[in-house]
C-alpha cells in the first residue's frame, strides 16, 4: 500500500503505526468474528442483555460472542462497541492540515498527537503532509489547541472546518467472500 | 426543498446526565452481560433509564451509529484515501450527495477553501483493500456522478499516528482506544 517510504523505526512512539507494516488480519478471523464485525456496527441491541441477543441470533453463547469482541478489541480490529456522534454535536471539531519537511515530520507529528484533543492523525501523500482532527469542549479550546500546535511547532496550521455532512453512516459492508 | 440534514446547527440541547452518559460510552459499551446496567452503576441511574437515553439520543441524531466501531486498515481494508475537488460552490451540495452514495465512501464533507494554497471545497475518503482497489472505485464514482473536468487531487495516508475516539468532554482518551499498535 501508500507508504513504502516508511520505515521501521525502533525509536518511533507507541502510538506510531507503520501502514506497510500492519498486515491485515482477514484472513485469521473466525466465521463469528466476521459477522460481528460486519452486522453488528448499527441499531446494536438496546436490550438488558445485548450480547446475549445476538448470541441468540447468531446461535452460539454469550461467553462466545464477549470472548470474539474482547478478542477483537485487544487485536485493533474493534476500536470499540459504541456511539459514533454526529459532528458538533457534542464539543466542536475541525480536520487540519500542516506542511511539514520530511525530517521534522514525526517530531511535529509527535508534538500533535501528544493532545488529548487530537483523536486522528495522519501523514498523507502531499505537500500538505500531516493531517489530524482536533475536538474540543467549545471553540475557544479548539481554537487555542490549534495556535499552541502552529507556535510549537513552527509551521501553520490550516483548519478545515465542517461545513456539510452529505455522508449518511450505515456502516461499512465489510464485503466478506 | 429537503433538509440537508447536518447543516442544521441548532444542536439539542443535552442535560448534564446525557453528556455524562456519551462520556461514559465514548471508550465503548463494557464487554459484561449487563453492559447498560454496569454503565448505570458507574453513574448513578438505573438500566432502563442508560437503555431509554441512548434510544432517544438516537431518535434525536446524536448519535447517528451505535454499535460495533471497527478499524477498516485492520481487517484488511490496508488502502486510504482522502479525495478532495474544486467544485463551483453552486454544486457542491448535489455532488457531495451523490459521492455519498457509494458504499466504499466513509466521509463526505464540504469544507472552506484556503486561497491561494488550497483551492479544493469537496472531501471524501475511500477505503479499499489495495490502492488499485480506491483508484479504479474512484475512476468508476467520478464517472458515475460526471465529475471528470473537476480537479482533483488523491491523498493517500501513509503513517498513522494516532487515531482513538474522540475525547469530548475534556477527558483522557480511553486507554486501549489509540491505534493498534
Amino acid at each position: 500500500m501508500a507508504g513504502s517510504s516508511a520505515t521501521r523505526r525502533s525509536t518511533g512512539t507507541k502510538k506510531q503505526d507503520d501502514m506497510t507494516d500492519m498486515q491485515a488480519n482477514e484472513t485469521t478471523l473466525s466465521d463469528l468474528e466476521r459477522c460481528l464485525l460486519n452486522d453488528f456496527q448499527r441499531d446494536f441491541p438496546l436490550s438488558p442483555t445485548p450480547y446475549a441477543d445476538i448470541a441468540h441470533k447468531l446461535g452460539v453463547s454469550e461467553a462466545e460472542v464477549l470472548g470474539a469482541l474482547t478478542h477483537l478489541k485487544q487485536q485493533g480490529a474493534v476500536s470499540r462497541v459504541g456511539a459514533v456522534l454526529r459532528p458538533n454535536t457534542v464539543g466542536v471539531s475541525t480536520l487540519a492540515a500542516m506542511a511539514v519537511p520530511n525530517a521534522e515530520l514525526e517530531t511535529a507529528a509527535a508534538l500533535v498527537s501528544a493532545y488529548p484533543e487530537v483523536n486522528h492523525n495522519y501523514e498523507r501523500e502531499h505537500r500538505l503532509n500531516l493531517w489530524f482532527v482536533v475536538t474540543a469542549p467549545d471553540s475557544a479550546r479548539l481554537q487555542q489547541v490549534l495556535n499552541e500546535i502552529s507556535t510549537r511547532s513552527g509551521y501553520a496550521v490550516l483548519p478545515f472546518p465542517l461545513l456539510e455532512d452529505y455522508h449518511i453512516d450505515l456502516g461499512f459492508d465489510l464485503k466478506w467472500t | 426543498m429537503s433538509l440537508a440534514p447536518q447543516t442544521g446547527r441548532t444542536s439539542p440541547l443535552l442535560d448534564e446526565t446525557d453528556r455524562r452518559l456519551l462520556a461514559a460510552i465514548q471508550s465503548g459499551l463494557p464487554l459484561v452481560p449487563r453492559p447498560y446496567a454496569e454503565l448505570g452503576a458507574r453513574l448513578g441511574l438505573s438500566e432502563v433509564e442508560v437503555m431509554a437515553r441512548l434510544q432517544q439520543l438516537q431518535t434525536r441524531g446524536v448519535i447517528r451509529r451505535f454499535g460495533v466501531v471497527v478499524r477498516h486498515h485492520e481487517v484488511g481494508y490496508g488502502a486510504n484515501a482522502m479525495v478532495v475537488w474544486d467544485v463551483p460552490d453552486a454544486q457542491v451540495r448535489e455532488l457531495g450527495r451523490c459521492l455519498s452514495g457509494f458504499d466504499f465512501i466513509t466521509l463526505c464533507y464540504r469544507r472552506p477553501r484556503h486561497l491561494p494554497q488550497w483551492r479544493y471545497n469537496l472531501y471524501c475518503m475511500i477505503h479499499g483493500k489495495t490502492r488499485e482497489d480506491v483508484l479504479s472505485n474512484l475512476e468508476w464514482m467520478v464517472n458515475r456522478c460526471g465529475m471528470q473536468s473537476l480537479p482533483h487531487e488523491v491523498l493517500f495516508s501513509r503513517r498513522r499516528f494516532k487515531q482513538c475516539g474522540a475525547a469530548y468532554f475534556g477527558e483522557t482518551p480511553a486507554a486501549g482506544s489509540v491505534g493498534g499498535g
